[in-house]
């Protein structure tokens, strides 16, 4: 071979050569590519993926812009976080089939909540279908306002109420009987049964609020509390009063026809104590039409949503003695 | 040490045992050149098809850190046009324009035209650059602007390969050859004929016209009348065409060519201006704390980005050159010179070399250092598929040598700035006594201590 030749050969070994093996060779082709980037520049890539019911899918992803996170709704696989220009490798295999959500668990931007995909899961079911959320099943119209007509002087208090020493009789406190019905609500029938005669009005309230506590539990308003901070302070804000961080921003956005309404202020008790907490679940859910509030249903379980629900009522309720 | 030549202080590196055969070969630059050639194609792939995300960005991060790293901080200032001699864009046309990789072997492809003579200055280089630096924020950033430019480039080069003969586009068009050529000035490297009667005897020219044995002088400079490095392409071409081994690689003081009053021209004197503005825009773009100067920069066609561009080119073009105008007059004033402003003013010009080179060694320094990190994880994984090459994939973000940081910018910039003064007293003592010499030069010398107190602000705080 004379030096011509040979230099020719080089200048295509390694010029052509080179970057075209390091383009083709692929480290995983079994594995699905997801490429993220905020919602405003297309979110998830691809965003509808089909996988089958106990065989395990590869996932590799990967974020074209800022920082993500992924999770799949209603799973107990931890989230991870997908860091721009690097590759996160993850496996998931579904026991059940259906229609799973996986979404972004960083505040990536504005439209965070819509940086979602979905994993059609085929297969033979094995477990019962969910049932529809309580504020379906009571027929409650969500998006109708709620004031309270009645408000406490003081914030209602559990700890002030446990030291009333009053016992809130079976048919007042069930859970069947918490759910459909307001504090205000809660608190009118408290007040014109006859364990509270002799109670002032606030004692009332304060018994409202034992009652709320009731319902609850430590480690369901800490799972609330996780949550609410996760993926609803940036607009709620962390007090509840709707001055998140992206708030003004949110209401401003002009994708909606109309004005959009204001973030929900869970720290004003007209709106919140005249809230049932099955109607709060269900614009968890469902989320709200026509405002910029984004659905959960998909993402959160049952446990989790109403977890959430006891949480916003301590935005209006005591818990503990204040220090 | 040998004298090799009338000049003063000058040593030949081809005396060196070896130095000689390996630049005379042309396998050497050859492998260097098809090396970076490989990189420069693989820079505009990943551009175009790896990562979107700049920081991780094998494109990005090769070309925009550790190239500019090697060319500013080092090529440059001690190699003057070494880039040139391996730079991977013109040889794909080059190659064809030959009709051959190596030595000169038949018949090539091509038009051959001569390159127009009114285009024959560097003013489309000074447009080129200027151009480039409108989107700098953008291609600096986006890995997709990347590849379109750097496969511009390669696409301009060959164009210019096919249509005019030689390496127009390195002498003409090429952006960064503007600048290399201006600063090459300051390199301590030069090639240049040991003898000029030999030259001048020598008939053939085949430094020029080529031989068997390699090609005439791709950047149309005749060697024997080479004075200063800005248009010599330290290709190696003449050294091994000279039967008369006629050619040396000195070893020189820096800034030589600076000193040197011959051919100084406008379009050189507004490269010094449209480079010091640049690197001081550069600086506040870039380095600064003006959110909103950085979002007019990177939002290319938005109102906001039209007046960062006339702001931008404003400055470089008129308002830098304008406010040296006044203090070459004011030194005319000073001096009572009688010399022509224009005449003076350019060459004065050349006095703002040493400052701009070392305004751009200053505001590469932080940059690069602080991002030089970078440069693991792209290698490790160049196309952001996930692989680790290096063992690098996962290092995180971290900038190098804060601490030193602003004593190396404040030394680099008042070194530029002590040796544009002298320069400029220098320059102005060629055509006046050494007293109005002083005078003529103390207002340039105030130009120069504003804009460095300018850089030092900026990169400095």
């Amino acid at each position: 071979m004379n030096a011509e030749r040979l230099a020719r050969f080089i200048v295509i070994a390694l010029a052509i050569g080179l970057p075209f093996i390091a383009v083709i060779g692929s480290p995983d082709a079994q594995a699905i590519e997801i490429h993220g980037s905020v919602s405003e520049t297309g979110g998830w890539a691809p965003a509808d993926l089909t996988a089958t019911a106990g065989r395990p899918i590869r996932l590799r992803l990967t974020s074209d812009d800022v920082m993500h996170g992924f999770a799949v709704g209603q799973s107990d696989a931890p989230a991870v976080d997908v860091k721009p220009g690097e590759v996160t490798e993850l496996t998931l295999t579904f026991d059940q089939p259906g229609k799973y959500v996986f979404y972004c668990t960083r505040w990536c931007g504005l439209n965070h909540w819509r940086m979602r995909g979905t994993i059609q899961v085929e297969g033979q079911a094995t477990a019962a279908s969910d049932e529809p959320p309580l504020y379906v099943k009571l027929g409650l119209d969500i998006d109708a306002a709620h004031p309270a007509g009645v408000l406490p002087a003081l914030r209602p208090s559990a700890a002030r109420g446990a030291k009333l020493g009053v016992t809130i009789p079976a048919e007042f406190s069930s859970l069947d009987d918490y759910r459909p019905r307001s504090p205000v609500e809660t608190w009118g029938a408290f007040r014109g049964a006859s364990f509270t005669r002799g109670l002032s009005d606030q004692d009332v309230w304060d018994l409202v609020a034992v009652d709320w506590r009731s319902h609850t539990t430590p480690e369901a308003m800490q799972v609330g509390a996780r949550l609410y901070a996760e993926n609803c302070a940036a607009c709620h804000g962390e007090s509840g009063a709707g001055d998140g961080v992206m708030a003004a921003a949110i209401e401003n956005q002009s994708h909606l026809d109309h004005a959009a309404k204001p973030v929900a202020d869970f720290s004003d008790p007209v709106s919140m104590l005249g809230a049932k907490p099955a109607a709060l679940q269900g614009k968890i859910v469902r989320g709200g039409m026509g405002t910029n509030m984004p659905y959960w249903g998909p993402i959160f379980t049952e446990a989790q949503t109403w977890a959430l629900v006891d949480y916003l009522f301590a935005f209006q309720f005591e818990m503990e003695d204040e220090p | 040490m040998t004298l090799t030549s009338p000049r003063t202080r000058r040593f030949d590196l081809t005396r060196l045992p070896l130095v000689k055969p390996l630049l005379r070969s042309r396998w050497p630059q050859f492998l260097v050149t098809v090396i970076a050639l490989s990189g420069f194609l693989f820079a505009i792939i990943t551009g175009l098809a790896g990562t979107p995300v700049g920081s991780r960005n094998f494109g990005i991060v090769f070309v925009w850190i550790a190239w500019w790293a090697l060319l500013m901080l080092i090529a440059v200032p001690l190699l003057g046009r070494g880039w040139c001699s391996i730079c991977p864009i013109p040889v794909p046309g080059e190659w064809l324009q030959r009709g051959a990789v190596l030595k000169p072997n038949g018949r090539g492809w091509g038009l051959a035209r001569r390159w127009p003579r009114r285009l024959r200055n560097i003013w489309l280089q000074n447009a080129s650059f200027a151009l480039v630096a409108l989107f700098s924020a953008v291609v600096l950033t986006q890995p997709a602007a990347t590849g379109i430019v750097l496969a511009a480039f390669l696409f301009i080069a060959v164009g210019a390969s096919l249509i005019f003969e030689r390496r127009a586009f390195c002498r003409y068009l090429c952006p960064v050859g503007g600048f290399i050529g201006l600063y090459s000035q300051i390199a301590p490297i030069e090639v240049r004929v040991k003898d000029i009667s030999i030259c001048a005897a020598h008939t053939e020219k085949t430094c020029y016209i080529g031989d068997a044995e390699g090609y005439g002088c791709p950047w149309q400079s005749f060697p024997g009348g080479l004075a200063k490095n800005t248009y010599c392409g330290a290709c190696m071409e003449c050294l091994r065409t000279c039967p008369h081994d006629n050619i040396a690689i000195n070893l020189r003081p820096f800034g030589d060519d600076l000193i040197k009053p011959i051919g100084r021209r406008l379009d050189e004197a507004f490269k010094a201006f449209i480079m010091l503005g640049s690197a001081v825009a550069y600086s506040a773009v870039m380095l600064g704390t003006w959110g909103d100067l950085k979002s007019a920069a990177y939002a290319v066609g938005s109102g906001e980005w039209f007046a960062y561009a006339i702001a931008f080119l404003a400055f470089i073009f008129g308002v830098l050159p304008g406010a040296f105008l006044l203090a070459i007059v004011a030194g005319q004033r000073l001096s009572g010179s009688t010399a022509k402003t224009k005449s003076t003013f350019i060459h004065m010009a050349y006095a703002l070399v040493p400052l701009g080179l070392a305004a751009w060694i200053a505001f590469s320094l932080s940059f690069v250092f602080t991002n030089l990190s970078y440069l693991w994880p792209a290698l490790s994984d160049p196309l952001g598929r996930g692989w680790n090459l290096l063992g690098a994939a996962h290092a995180q973000w971290t900038p190098y040598l804060t601490q030193a940081m602003p004593m190396l910018q404040a030394i680099v910039l008042l070194g530029g700035l002590l040796w544009s003064s002298a320069t400029a007293r220098r320059i102005a003592g060629e055509r006046l006594s050494a007293r109005a010499a002083m005078r003529q030069s103390l207002p340039v010398a105030g130009f120069c201590l504003i804009v460095t107190a300018g850089l030092l602000g900026l990169l400095i705080g």
